[in-house]
């Protein structure tokens, strides 16, 4: 399976990314923002970083860079494109999932491992997972998902949300989540499902000796769905 | 302008530093030349009040591929990999611009680490605020803070451990050390040598605006009532653009096109531009109109003390222009040639075609001056002598609160949570453990670095405090489980002209360097930071010390969190009963005399190093340093991560029990081991003839010390954990 990573000024989880498809099997490329065309993937990934220093808005710059239009347009056409972290907030400034990202409800920035609840299983990333809650790992200063009432309402009613922030044991209450964002999300589905934003980082979870290892679990399970 | 005496004095420089320039000269220098001047002569750059006795230190050793004198210095941690690493103080920029303060100086340390072909893979950090009732104190720390974070966050280099105290001594004047790890292959090392005549020299990175000029002269003075003026002279940062420099130099670097390599930090391009010509002892040619500017009509003086950031000095192959400006190109920097390198041994600078400056390069920097301040010995306090009938009236249990929530042993995750430490999904020892680790991307090896101070000590008796300085650096990699290799020190202390300051200046060095001699544990790279004072008063004598060492099998790394029920517990190290200088003395009793704790090198060489072959020979399941706060302390902590209790044996104390449970005798570690290799590991401790005691035995949820006092673990954890957040929020 061919993956592709795209590299912005300022992506810092590029690296980690290529280094998490590949050990999981995908055969992985990473591509330049300002290239014109995406290379022949199955799956198209946004990295975590600080693209354009964050500056204007978090991602508004890189959804307007120049490979941005192919990977519109491969979203478009079906295929799987997942946003990590600020990968999620280019998204969402390019308009492929509904939303905001605002900064986070404590105004500082939060590295830490947290547990979030997979909603529906009915999609290429999450289908044939055992098993619903997931420790995962966040670092971020603006992932308070904000949306508008009519919104919530179509995402809700269409299953889009991916994950909420929860407990170890699945309870999505407010004290579990992490930045204030609305009812606990953490990532979230365009209405075909093909597009995957989201905070957390399943690629630094790859590892017993890292934060742990439910990341891999995710990515074992990507694979196959994708196969 | 016609420069004077005075004008000399305005920047900084003394009436005798002035003469001795007209006479270097054989004339007076123009304003520009002044300004060249000040900034290289300044303490900051010039080191003129600490050269002498830095010379003292220990700096080579079989790992040690450079030592000080480069931007940072480089160890070899085998299979052709290299570690650069160095601290840096941006102590008084913090204080008058908490944010921009901090978040320059860990981008200035990042720099210092990938000129020289490194990729950063570690960030950490030595933060001392002032009194926590002090006013100023919450609003410098939180900006600190974020400064810290959005610069190393936005960097993508995982924050991995780090230090933080406060002490009244730091109202006026805290300190933001920050240290930075790189990692590179041997053969790949860059240095600032310049070589060859007429070799293009370029100016890559952001333009050059108005910010911090004389920053480093700022720097090297004290603050007094208009500190608020100062605000211009402190940089501001753009971690944005200095990733962009980081990929952009690191590609180039991947070809053979650079002779000479060096950032622009303290006094901008003066001092990037001397550096590289005087190591290569040659001259050097800039013309200012090619500098990129980000304002107009800049002059010569702004342009060439501008402290602007995210700027790198490069002296290149001739014919290797046009492929490294189409690298930066690609990143969106600025890129310009703006200069030669000439034979003629002067710096000199032309704008408008116009010659503006010539100095002869030997005069800026082997000419510094270089002073043998008077300096005042500091005696070994006299022993107090605490009553020890007035333990009698204290539980063990409110004193263990009061310890555990005291600012300086309370846990730090309020700040760290703020730093990215996981990013490069290296990171397998996260801040809060004795060091910060991070695998060697792709090996089975890891680096551990930690970064420690104890100003306490330092200030009661400072020879004592320097070598224990460099001790509890070197115990914090062995608790990990790695080999000490070398250490980066940041020396922040008052004004050197006083001569209690140099004294405990002198002192410290003199302590630090006897520590790092005996334990073979060399210094490669460091900053001395002087002035630190307001007005007349002085901080604590602090120096920071970044110890880095070597896990060969990664999988063998050790950390603080109590494994198993059932386990033993074993202190190692003698426990005498030193309370003076401790925080329980300190603290509870509110005594601030005494001598510190004694430092024996032998003892503490020896119990590490059997540490260590206990560690390697898999019989130690989690391993604490005893600091300050004594073995309850340590042990807290222990049962704290592992959410598991302690049931401590009945002692055989000579002395009191709380003696026992709180002094800080040097040397000690608390490990854990399978209660079945208690004989290979006394046989092991025997053979080296290292002191133990049975402390305990894991059991679940309580920490029972005597037959009157047990400790819930949660108890443990709500003192320990809540008045950081508590005081922020």
């Amino acid at each position: 399976m061919k993956s592709a990573v795209i590299t912005f000024p300022g992506s810092n989880c590029d690296r980690d990314m290529h280094v998490a498809l590949n050990k999981f099997g995908f055969k992985n490329q990473m591509v330049w923002h300002n290239d014109n065309e995406l290379p022949k993937s199955d799956l198209v990934v946004l990295p975590g970083g600080f693209s354009y220093g964050d500056y204007l808005r978090c991602g508004s710059m890189a959804s307007k860079s120049k490979i941005m239009q192919s990977v519109i347009n491969f979203a478009k056409s079906g295929g799987l494109v997942m946003g990590i972290c600020n990968g999620f907030q280019i998204l969402v400034e390019s308009g492929l999932v509904p939303g905001v990202l605002l900064r986070n409800k404590y105004l500082e920035f939060i590295c830490k491992n947290v547990f979030v609840k997979i909603d529906s299983k009915d999609n290429p990333y999450f289908k044939n997972l055992d098993k619903e809650v997931f420790e995962l790992h966040i670092a971020h200063n603006e992932g308070n998902y904000f949306c508008t009432n009519d919104q919530l309402k179509e995402i809700q009613d269409n299953n889009q949300v991916a994950i909420y922030y929860c407990n170890d044991n699945g309870k999505t209450e407010e004290k579990f989540n992490p930045n204030g964002s609305l009812n606990n999300i953490a990532g979230i589905f365009n209405k075909e499902k093909n597009v995957l934003g989201m905070m957390p980082h399943p690629e630094r979870m790859i590892d017993e000796s890292l934060s742990g290892e439910d990341g891999s679990i995710f990515f074992k399970n990507l694979l196959n769905n994708i196969k | 302008m016609e420069v004077n005496e005075q004008i000399a004095i305005d920047h900084g420089l003394k009436k005798e530093e002035y003469k001795k320039i007209c006479d270097l000269l054989k004339r007076i220098p123009n304003l520009t030349e002044l300004g060249i001047f000040s900034a290289m002569w300044n303490e900051h750059c010039s080191y003129k009040s600490s050269r002498l006795h830095l010379k003292k230190l220990p700096t080579s050793g079989k790992k040690v591929i450079q030592g000080p004198g480069e931007n940072a210095g480089v160890i070899d941690i085998e299979d052709g990999d290299a570690i650069v690493f160095k601290i840096e103080s941006h102590n008084h920029p913090s204080f008058i611009e908490p944010y921009q303060g901090a978040a320059t100086g860990v981008g200035g340390i990042m720099r210092d680490v990938f000129t020289m072909g490194a990729r950063p893979i570690a960030n950490l950090n030595s933060i001392h605020f002032g009194s926590s009732q002090h006013k100023k104190t919450k609003n410098l720390l939180r900006g600190v803070v974020h400064g810290i974070g959005g610069y190393g966050n936005c960097m993508g280099v995982p924050t991995i451990a780090g230090q933080t105290s406060f002490d009244n001594s730091y109202n006026g004047n805290i300190l933001v050390n920050a240290m930075t790890l790189g990692l590179v292959k041997k053969n790949k090392i860059f240095y600032s040598k310049a070589a060859g005549l007429n070799k293009p020299v370029i100016y890559v990175g952001s333009k050059t605006g108005r910010d911090g000029i004389h920053g480093a002269s700022m720097a090297s003075a004290s603050f007094d009532e208009k500190i608020e003026e100062k605000k211009p002279t402190v940089q501001v940062g753009d971690p944005f653009t200095e990733k962009l420099l980081l990929e952009a130099c690191l590609e180039l670097m991947a070809g053979d096109s650079i002779i000479a390599i060096q950032d622009m930090g303290a006094a901008g391009l003066t001092s990037s531009s001397i550096e590289m010509a005087s190591k290569g002892n040659l001259g050097i040619e800039l013309n200012l109109n090619k500098v990129p500017c980000r304002e107009s009509k800049m002059t010569p003086y702004e342009i060439m003390l501008s402290e602007s950031q995210e700027r790198m000095l490069i002296v290149l192959e001739n014919g290797k222009e046009d492929l490294a400006k189409k690298i930066f190109d690609k990143w969106d920097l600025d890129f310009a040639v703006i200069g030669k390198t000439t034979n003629t041994k002067n710096i000199e600078l032309y704008y408008d075609k116009k010659q503006v400056a010539s100095i002869p390069i030997n005069t800026l920097v082997e000419n510094s001056p270089m002073y043998d301040r008077k300096w005042k010995k500091t005696k070994l306090p006299k022993k107090n002598l605490i009553k020890k009938e007035e333990f009698k009236k204290f539980k063990i249990k409110e004193v263990l609160n009061k310890i555990l929530s005291n600012p300086n042993v309370c846990s730090k995750e309020w700040i760290w949570q703020q730093y990215d430490h996981t990013v490069m999904g290296d990171t397998i020892q996260k801040p809060g453990g004795d060091s910060g680790v991070v695998r060697v991307h792709g090996t089975n090896k890891a680096v551990a670095a930690t970064v420690d101070s104890s100003a306490i000590y330092c200030w009661a008796h400072p020879l004592t405090g320097g070598k224990q300085v460099v001790c509890e650096s070197w115990r914090n990699l062995i608790s990990v489980g790695a080999t000490p290799i070398a250490i980066t020190n940041c020396l922040n202390f008052g004004s050197p002209e006083k001569e209690e300051n140099m004294g405990e200046f002198v002192e410290c060095v003199q302590g630090i360097g006897e520590a790092c001699e005996y334990l073979k544990f060399p210094v490669v790279s460091g900053n001395v930071s002087f002035y630190n004072q307001t007005k007349e008063i002085g901080i604590k004598p602090t120096p920071s010390i970044g110890g880095v060492g070597l896990i060969k099998d990664y999988k063998q790394m050790i950390t603080m969190d109590f494994k198993e029920i059932n386990n033993l517990v074993l202190i190692i190290g003698k426990t005498e009963g030193h309370l003076d200088q401790s925080l329980f003395a300190r603290n509870i009793l509110n005594e601030k005399n005494g001598p510190p704790p004694e430092i024996n090198l032998f003892n503490e060489k020896n119990n590490g190093e059997t540490i260590l072959q206990l560690i390697k020979s898999n019989l130690v399941r989690s391993a604490h340093d005893v600091s300050i706060g004594g073995i309850i302390t340590a042990v807290s902590k222990m049962c704290i991560k592992g959410n598991k209790g302690i049931e401590f044996n009945k002692p055989k104390y000579f002395i009191s029990e709380i003696e026992y449970l709180f002094c800080e005798d040097q040397g000690r570690y608390v490990i854990e081991i399978d209660p079945k290799n208690l004989k290979k590991v006394i046989s092991i401790l025997n053979k080296n003839s290292v002191h133990f005691d049975e402390l305990g035995k894991i059991i679940d949820k309580n920490m029972i010390i005597n037959q009157k006092t047990k400790v819930t673990i949660d108890e443990l954890k709500s003192y320990n954990t809540n008045w950081l957040s508590n005081y922020m929020n």
